[in-house]
């Protein structure tokens, strides 16, 4: 009876196209003690499609290479190829858990370039979405994090009320999923009527779920044993490796764009930034569910406070004018059909715009040199930084440490491989 | 052939497929429902509410959907017709076998479990237990550890990464948690000075039981008759209570049951040791679970908590009634049931341990307090003698 021997497929697939440095045999254990364990692209664990080389020594890792860019779509580069405002809809895919955010961080950028400011309303509006979008991925990252770990349950709760907000983008954009709710200059439309109630109703019924979450987990003696000190990252090291958002503020490190290097008037609302002491998964947790009160505190403020007036800047030459002039005057027309297939005027420069993400600074880069296009655009994205710091990280964590430092970290592939 | 041993062969015969076939089997099937629907009422979702009779094929207007009840049927019907495929690269006679191995055993820890009392036969007492054994729990230990071949063989020739470590942890899990699962229940086995199952029910009917001695023979809790003999009893509750914590949670750990499900932890290692597995040898697998599962909690029930006894001092008028025995059955099976429930809504609620802190809770923490346990319960007795 004779038997071929087994190779892993991707491994056959290499030995066949003659590349016989597999990743097996670059690592330096000529013993053969330790095993190579290929977690992803496609695993539970990976949330879309990380892919990790793990070395390991019995249950250890001693050794993590992250592998990305399996969901890699060019979107730098295909900025590149349309006006400003047809770049929205692929905002929403970036960080596709809290694509309300990324419309505002964009079309911020885009406007810093242009050098305007919204109205009030609108400004007002922006922090109301980005809000709400920092609600959203939080609710899934707290969860996905606590299922990695095992309490399935807390996911669901924690989805169940991301699809509430999935309903109210529902009802302010008309997409559930890809808001593409901005535009440079404004929104696409005001708040539709009844909304402001339904966000009430919802920021109450988040705050309850909220509480009842931090019952099921904050002092869940299981749940506290897989987060403390498990991935701590210190202070320095969370610099050093250019961490953001809630990751760098779990590390003790008070440092928020919103409070910092405020935009959109987040100067007139009174919150707080809540840090963590040890920098481990148990802190990073902390974090995001103080973050999400945070927010809930915010958007009441906002709703509190909110100003009448337009939405959008008044400027008729580079925003598409309403449709009912459109079809009755000359210049109207004239207009729209410029701004509809030349885009928007951008001046010549460089402009970077980082705003305060759900999953830390989203920043974009653009250089233009006039005409509707840019230049050039880079995407600052927060998951694909906060992500190199895994091979630092992950050493001398047991594999079942690997999901829960990675649902702590919070990242979205489709930002990171953008 | 001596009309006697005629007579036992053909009881325990009927035995044997009354319990197997007619109870056991269903509450697999329909634990498997219950898990659905209990974590669906947990989690604030439906669940599987549908499958029922398909009246729309036959041109009715509508079907009859008898809340899913019928969900159970279908699973098995698409184990059964789905393709049973081997994979190229596994060891084929212990991935065959496995599945086998993982079942099998739990099954076989049917046959010690008292059902119920006796009934008459043709003018002659049959006990309602499959085998009448002196050596009851001993047994259950020795088929119970057999399992772990099953998973360790499926964990090993998959020959999958993945399988590989979930069968190498269900495999360290397993012998550590035998060991305090053998040493929690000396206590009990040494209150009752004997072995055999269907003799400590019987003494728990008349003495009241193990953790909930309220009633006996001599009456409740607020007889004075009942405080003339059983004081020495609510003392021996100390022991026997940190006893059935101990068993209860190793049950979970020997069934691999959250939070100890480690061995097919989906985050960490996909599927576990079944990861290769699929149709009706995943079914196999998942049936062996679930039987774990349920002789876990009867035997729980049994030794903790009177087995078929319904206390309140009714059960010898209940197995003077013509059919008691059967009326037993029923009250067993409803605490079994509730049993598994316990364990469904667990697995719901708590999260995963890690490995390393698994077998330290195994070795450091449960091995010494059931050890010092024994010596606790030695000296009571000793004190009360």
């Amino acid at each position: 009876m004779n038997s071929t021997p087994y190779q892993a497929p991707d491994t056959a697939a290499k030995t066949q196209a003659g590349l016989d440095s597999d990743y097996q045999a670059e690592t330096d254990d000529l013993l053969g003690e330790k095993m190579v364990l290929n977690m992803g692209p496609s695993h539970p664990a990976t949330h879309g499609v990380l892919r990790l080389i793990l070395e390991l020594d019995g249950e250890i890792v001693t050794k993590c290479d992250p592998d990305i860019g399996y969901l890699h779509r060019g979107d730098e580069k295909i900025a590149e190829n349309m006006h400003y405002n047809q770049f929205v809809p692929y905002t929403d895919r970036l960080d596709y858990l809290a694509p309300l955010a990324n419309n505002v961080a964009y079309t911020c950028a885009v406007e810093k370039l242009m050098g305007w400011e919204l109205p009030p309303r609108g400004q007002a509006i922006r922090v109301i979405c980005c809000e709400l979008a920092r609600i959203a991925s939080h609710m899934l990252g707290v969860g996905v994090c606590a299922m990695d770990v095992g309490a399935m349950t807390v996911f669901l709760y924690t989805f169940t009320e991301r699809e509430k907000t999935y309903n109210l983008c529902e009802q302010l954009t008309g997409a559930r999923f890809t808001t593409s709710y901005t535009r440079v200059g404004g929104q696409v439309r005001d708040l539709p009527d009844g909304f402001l109630t339904s966000l009430e109703t919802f920021l109450d019924e988040c705050s309850q779920t909220i509480d009842e979450i931090s019952n099921l987990l904050d002092r869940n003696k299981i749940y506290l044993k897989r987060m403390i000190d498990i991935g701590t990252i210190s202070a320095d090291d969370a610099i050093t490796w250019g961490m953001t958002g809630p990751n760098l503020r779990g590390s003790g490190v008070t440092r928020d764009l919103r409070k910092d290097n405020p935009y959109l008037g987040y100067e007139n609302y009174d919150f707080d930034i809540p840090i963590g002491e040890n920098g481990d998964c148990y802190d990073r947790y902390l974090c995001r569910m103080e973050e999400m009160r945070q927010s809930i505190r915010i958007i009441r403020q906002v709703i509190a406070t909110l100003p009448g007036g337009s939405v959008n800047i008044a400027d008729s030459k580079n925003m598409l004018p309403a449709k009912d002039k459109v079809l009755t005057s000359m210049e109207e027309l004239i207009h729209h059909f410029i701004v509809a297939t030349q885009g928007i005027e951008a001046p010549a420069g460089e402009v970077y715009f980082g705003a305060e993400n759900p999953k830390g600074e989203l920043g974009f880069y653009i250089n233009s040199k006039g005409g509707g296009v840019p230049h050039r655009m880079k995407i600052r994205s927060p998951s694909f930084v906060n992500l190199s710091i895994l091979s630092h990280l992950m050493p001398g964590h047991m594999i079942s440490d690997v999901p829960a430092i990675l649902g702590s970290l919070d990242f979205v592939m489709g930002e990171c491989d953008r | 052939m001596d009309p006697a041993i005629l007579f036992l062969i053909l009881t325990t015969a009927v035995k044997i497929v009354v319990f197997t076939f007619i109870f056991t089997l269903p509450i697999i099937a329909y634990s498997t429902y219950a898990e659905r629907r209990v974590s669906s009422i947990i989690q604030d979702r439906v669940g599987p509410n549908r499958v029922g009779i398909p009246l729309t094929l036959f041109g009715a207007k509508k079907d009859i959907p008898f809340a899913g009840l019928l969900q159970p049927l279908a699973d098995g019907l698409k184990a059964f017709l789905k393709e049973d495929l081997v994979p190229a690269h596994v060891r084929k006679f212990f991935f065959w076998i496995a599945p086998a191995l993982t079942a099998a055993p739990a099954f076989l820890c049917i046959c010690i479990i008292p059902f119920g009392s006796s009934i008459t036969v043709f003018d002659q007492p049959v006990k309602l237990v499959i085998a009448d054994i002196d050596a009851g729990p001993l047994f259950v230990f020795a088929i119970a550890s057999l399992s772990v071949y099953g998973i360790t063989f499926a964990g090993w020739a998959s020959n999958n990464k993945y399988s590989f470590l979930g069968g190498v942890r269900s495999c360290a899990q397993m012998i550590s948690y035998e060991i305090s699962l053998g040493l929690s229940l000396i206590p009990v086995l040494m209150v009752f000075g004997q072995l055999n199952l269907s003799d400590i029910v019987h003494s728990q009917a008349e003495n009241g039981w193990t953790l909930l001695p309220l009633w006996n023979e001599h009456g409740s809790v607020f007889d004075a008759a009942y405080w003339q003999n059983c004081t020495e009893q609510w003392l021996l509750m100390i022991p026997l209570t940190i006893s059935f914590i101990i068993f209860t949670t190793s049950i979970f750990a020997e069934t691999n049951r959250m939070p100890f499900d480690l061995p097919e932890c989906e985050t960490e290692l996909v599927g576990g040791y079944h990861t290769e597995y699929s149709s009706m040898k995943f079914a196999l697998f998942f049936l062996g679970e679930y039987a774990a599962m349920i002789v876990g909690s009867a035997i729980i029930v049994t030794l903790f908590f009177g087995g078929w006894s319904l206390g309140f001092g009714l059960d010898t008028a209940i197995s003077n009634m013509a059919l008691g025995g059967l009326l037993h059955i029923l009250i067993f099976l409803t605490k079994v049931i509730a049993f598994v429930i316990f364990f469904i809504w667990v697995r719901w609620t708590v999260p995963r341990f890690r490995y390393d802190q698994l077998m330290k809770l195994g070795w450091v923490v449960f091995f010494e307090l059931a050890l010092v346990n024994i010596f606790i319960t030695a000296g009571i007795i000793m004190l009360l003698n």
